[in-house]
């Protein structure tokens, strides 16, 4: 019960943050609601008993994405308080592809069997960290997707670096 | 009498489940009281922390420091969070008055997060979250936001120049201090600081002080203390980020700063240190606080000593000396730790920690002769003899030339 009213106010704090994001006139104001948004991302990750998840979601999404996304702003607007024009005139379009894609999302998960049905609690002997780290790198896991994740991490850093190379 | 902070805990339980209150609330309000106590604790702490910084730095600048107020200086804090609080609360003009002022309770907030995972005593702990090492990361990553919204809800060039200078180091410095961080949690078996503590029967910086020694660089260039100070360089950026900032707000971000050299000693002394153990700590765990301090006051006096005798290092410097220099010393170091752990077998023997020991001194004597060799190549091109210009040997311009052969 009290978990469910926590995740209710938890859910309320990350859409009204992702509203927020997208309504607001200044740019870096934008940028600092999307680090709340991703932040109530995180205490959902906590309420499902995830805690790792939760942890790396504020370390990766917030402390380097959301830092990133701060300084390409800083970086290439002249004045502190730049703002712009949020709508422009194909907004009822918009609206009208937005309720559509609303209603078939919230019609298939209705129509979804585990809809109604309670959440189990994980087993307390085993600890999900632990599995989690066998799963990522046991043969009959998911070692092959985590090599192959590195290796495209890999070479998106050998770009960066070809990129950015001053050649003298 | 061993354990007054958990009998004086046990005690209020009972009185309020006395009261006929519910145990979810019991376990509410329990909760909330040993958050205020610790936040409490660790503000006060703070407040010693400005008279010590204070002396110290005196004595290692050769003379006396505070000695007016009370004896040896100690109202001396007292007196400047009075003045902190009557100054002029200013907000510069266009500054963002909502970033602005939310900005030094973010930087205080995420130092405070960081005492919630830091075990003070075998009984006493805020969360043993299983993940504890990763939360210090986390909470790191959200004080870099709090100097970003300073820097530039400032209104200020310097601030933002600051804040981004202040920004690109520890982001940069982040990256070696997490690779050492997993040799602690590969030593024992565990991301969960409680466990890392309660493995260290023998310390970890016997076993690894290379790892040590990483790590408390990394700590300093994250603290943002000299000799990584670029951001707040007085003669240079006058004060950097917080250069806009007053009374009270000013005095969070430099209570902040202390308050996080203080955490980065108590962390180091929790992961390498051994945390709250020491004699008789298990048997009367109040012990086990005073050892955790004592600790943690050492490790802020080293901070603070090398503070006060390094000049100040180079922004391009600094940033070289990470990527070319401490990264891969890191990424080779978690290696060859990972690889010997299996190899050497059980932690806690003597052959496990004199081979440890041993592969520690190797990688120092390797990367010192890598160091020698590199040195001396780069002395030698710069040293080299460069043509120099001389007057006679070309003729100059409407010269003829003749007579030259």
């Amino acid at each position: 019960m009290i978990l469910q009213i926590i995740f209710l106010i938890v859910a309320l704090i990350t859409l009204a943050s992702a509203v927020m994001v997208v309504v607001s006139s200044n740019l870096v104001h934008s940028a600092l609601w999307l680090v709340a948004a991703l932040f109530g991302v995180a205490l959902i990750f906590g309420l499902l008993q995830a805690g790792f998840l939760a942890v790396v979601q504020v370390v990766v999404y917030i402390g380097a994405i959301a830092i990133l996304i701060i300084f390409a702003i800083m970086l290439t607007r002249r004045i502190a308080t730049d703002s712009g024009p949020r709508f422009n005139e194909n907004w009822s379009w918009a609206a009208v592809i937005a309720i559509a894609i609303f209603v078939v999302l919230g019609w298939a998960l209705l129509s979804w069997p585990g809809f109604n049905i309670q959440a189990q609690p994980l087993d307390p002997r085993t600890d999900p960290l632990t599995t989690l780290g066998m799963a990522l790198v046991s043969p009959k896991g998911f070692v092959l997707p985590f090599e192959l994740a590195s290796v495209l991490l890999f070479a998106a850093l050998i770009g960066a670096i070809f990129i950015a190379w001053e050649r003298k | 009498m061993s354990d007054p902070v958990n009998l004086i805990a046990e005690w209020l339980k009972g009185l309020l489940a006395s009261w006929g209150l519910s145990s979810g609330l019991v376990l509410f309000i329990m909760s909330l009281l040993g958050v205020v106590v610790v936040a409490t604790f660790v503000l006060v702490m703070d407040v010693v922390l400005v008279w010590v910084e204070r002396k110290v730095v005196a004595r290692f600048q050769d003379r006396l420091g505070p000695n007016r107020l009370g004896p040896f200086g100690l109202i001396q804090p007292l007196a400047d969070v009075i003045k902190l609080l009557i100054k002029e609360d200013i907000t510069p003009e266009g500054a963002d008055r909502v970033v602005y002022n939310i900005a030094p309770v973010l930087a205080l907030a995420t130092v405070l997060l960081l005492w919630a995972v830091i075990p003070f005593s075998p009984t006493l702990l805020g969360a043993d979250l299983n993940v504890g090492v990763l939360f210090i990361v986390a909470a790191g990553a959200i004080g870099t936001l709090g100097i970003i919204m300073a820097g530039w809800a400032s209104n200020n060039k310097y601030a933002l120049l600051g804040a981004f200078r202040m920004v690109a180091q520890v982001v940069s410095y982040e990256v070696p201090m997490v690779i050492v961080l997993l040799i602690p949690v590969i030593l024992a078996r565990s991301m969960s600081i409680n466990d890392i503590v309660n493995s260290q029967s023998i310390w970890n910086i016997v076993i690894a002080p290379v790892t040590a020694l990483i790590f408390l660089i990394t700590a300093i260039a994250e603290l943002g203390r000299a000799p990584f100070d670029l951001n707040e360089a007085e003669s240079e950026i006058v004060a950097g980020f917080h250069i806009e900032y007053t009374g009270m707000k000013f005095g969070l971000f430099y209570a902040g700063e202390l308050l996080h050299a203080l955490t980065m000693g108590a962390l180091f002394s929790s992961f390498f240190l051994g945390g709250w153990r020491g004699p008789w700590a298990e048997q009367v765990p109040i012990l086990g606080v005073f050892y955790l301090f004592l600790k943690a006051f050492l490790i802020y006096f080293v901070i603070m000593w090398v503070k006060y005798s390094l000049p100040r290092v180079r922004i391009d410097h600094m940033l070289d000396f990470n990527w070319k220099f401490l990264t891969p010393l890191a990424l080779a170091v978690l290696m060859v730790t990972a690889l010997m752990d299996k190899i050497l077998g059980q932690p806690g023997t003597i052959v496990y920690t004199v081979g440890m020991l041993a592969t520690n001194l190797a990688i120092i004597w390797i990367t010192m002769s890598i160091l020698r060799t590199t040195i001396r190549s780069e002395r030698e091109k710069v040293g080299e003899v460069r043509p120099v210009a001389t007057p006679g040997l070309t003729p100059g311009p409407g010269q003829a030339g003749a007579g030259r052969v």
